[in-house]
């Protein structure tokens, strides 16, 4: 039921407050509202913090509770936490939040005249296959249906990026 | 010695005479005149011992009598600024002239004077107000229009007139808004700015060549005025060819920049979920 807990070196992203956007690493448990932080690689000095602000990712550092700032920053560093969590989805998605919102009007017409462009492309790869499907009939068609499709989005896909920025 | 009574004094010898009578006459001239005492003694306070005729002769004001007012006068009755002009006059037997006043009376006297206006200050008329413009629009920013025929219209902007407006152009060939004039306040400004560094504008293209014209020429009483007057707009040669000399300057730039032309073909609109005070420009 629950995968991620709360354990002293696990990574916490701070949702909320004056270091939001930022990771932490429980270092331990005040009490039960609140626990001792540390984010020596994320600009967060060791501090108390409510549980409410965190939420937890799924890294976990190993170090032992009320280890000083440099034990949790060699652990932060060997895992190389920073990179993996610019990797993850989660990491991505906000960032592609920010670079929404920072869009400017030329740049959304950009992305609109992209996106169009795609969605021609894909809808007449479908027509096409959805022709031959309805000539040959149905066994052969399937399989081969997904294929080009895919090919089509990855390369728009780099477009819509680009726009983006 | 000299200087004591009189102006002459009594003969002496020849060569003596000449030298101190040039002299005197000299040194008078260059002097300034000492003035007698009084010629009128005292008998009792305000009371003078010659009357005013005996006084006249006394000062020998017969002598002095000076003519200096009138220049003035002369100069008055030569010069005055003209007062009356004659203007002809139409029609039979009229006698072709009138002598029309320049300067004529007043046509009404109020029964109570004006009173008094306030002091005030800073109350400048519109031509001597300051013009403002947002730091977020310079010349070549990309303006979205949002009043006006051309509203959701993006257009270049060029420069700002004196009276504050905003002189922008389509150009007309993308979205067919010619050299026309903005407000400020009804024009969103975007961050995307054309580099028009060269360009030149026509300096004619002022708020008086882009006003509108109201031709007035109340002959007929009523009825047909308002048919004759311009509800038309009619394109003029020079604004044809102003627009064509701006635009072709700007068109080069705009082609340097890709997907520009496109952009400032579409117009602007809000949809579901799209909230303007969350948009960045």
């Amino acid at each position: 039921v629950f995968k991620r807990f709360v354990e002293i070196g696990r990574v916490a992203f701070i949702a909320f407050g004056p270091h939001a956007g930022k990771l932490v690493a429980i270092v331990d448990v005040i009490d039960q509202n609140r626990a001792l932080v540390d984010g020596p690689c994320s600009g967060v000095r060791r501090q108390a913090m409510p549980f409410k602000c965190m939420q937890l990712t799924d890294f976990v550092l190993k170090f032992p509770h009320s280890a000083r700032q440099k034990c949790v920053r060699l652990a932060w560093e060997k895992e190389n936490i920073n990179e993996k969590w610019a990797a993850t989805r989660w990491a991505k998605k906000i960032e592609a939040r920010k670079k929404k919102a920072k869009m400017t009007d030329f740049d959304r017409y950009k992305v609109m005249k992209a996106k169009k462009m795609r969605n021609r492309i894909i809808k007449h790869e479908m027509t096409k296959l959805q022709k031959m499907a309805s000539k040959k009939g149905k066994k052969p068609e399937k399989p081969e249906k997904s294929k080009p499709e895919k090919a089509q989005k990855s390369e728009k896909v780099p477009k819509a990026q680009k726009a983006q920025k | 010695g000299e200087k004591a009574a009189g102006k002459k004094k009594p003969a002496e010898k020849k060569p003596a005479e000449q030298k101190p009578g040039q002299k005197e006459a000299g040194e008078k001239k260059k002097k300034i005149r000492r003035y007698h005492a009084s010629r009128n003694p005292v008998l009792a306070r305000g009371i003078g011992r010659y009357s005013r005729s005996a006084m006249y002769a006394r000062k020998a004001l017969y002598k002095r009598k000076y003519t200096a007012p009138e220049t003035k006068i002369e100069k008055k009755k030569k010069e005055g600024p003209r007062a009356t002009i004659i203007k002809p006059v139409g029609g039979d037997k009229n006698g072709g002239s009138r002598v029309v006043k320049i300067r004529k009376m007043p046509r009404y006297y109020p029964t109570e004077d004006v009173p008094r206006k306030l002091l005030s200050h800073g109350k400048k008329p519109f031509c001597q107000h300051k013009r403002r413009l947002r730091a977020s629009i310079t010349p070549g920013t990309v303006l979205i229009l949002l009043t006006g025929r051309h509203r959701g219209k993006r257009v270049v902007f060029l420069k700002q007139l004196d009276t504050g407006l905003l002189l922008v152009t389509g150009p007309l060939v993308i979205n067919r808004v010619p050299l026309r004039r903005a407000h400020q306040k009804f024009v969103i400004a975007t961050s995307t700015k054309v580099d028009i560094s060269g360009v030149k504008i026509p300096k004619h293209l002022t708020d008086g060549y882009f006003k509108k014209k109201k031709l007035r020429k109340p002959k007929h009483q009523e009825g047909e005025i308002f048919d004759t007057e311009k509800e038309k707009y009619e394109l003029t040669e020079q604004r044809k060819t102003d627009q064509k000399a701006v635009d072709s300057q700007i068109l080069a730039r705009i082609k340097k920049v890709p997907q520009l032309r496109g952009y400032l073909r579409s117009t602007f609109s809000l949809t579901n979920g799209v909230y303007p005070h969350k948009l960045v420009f």
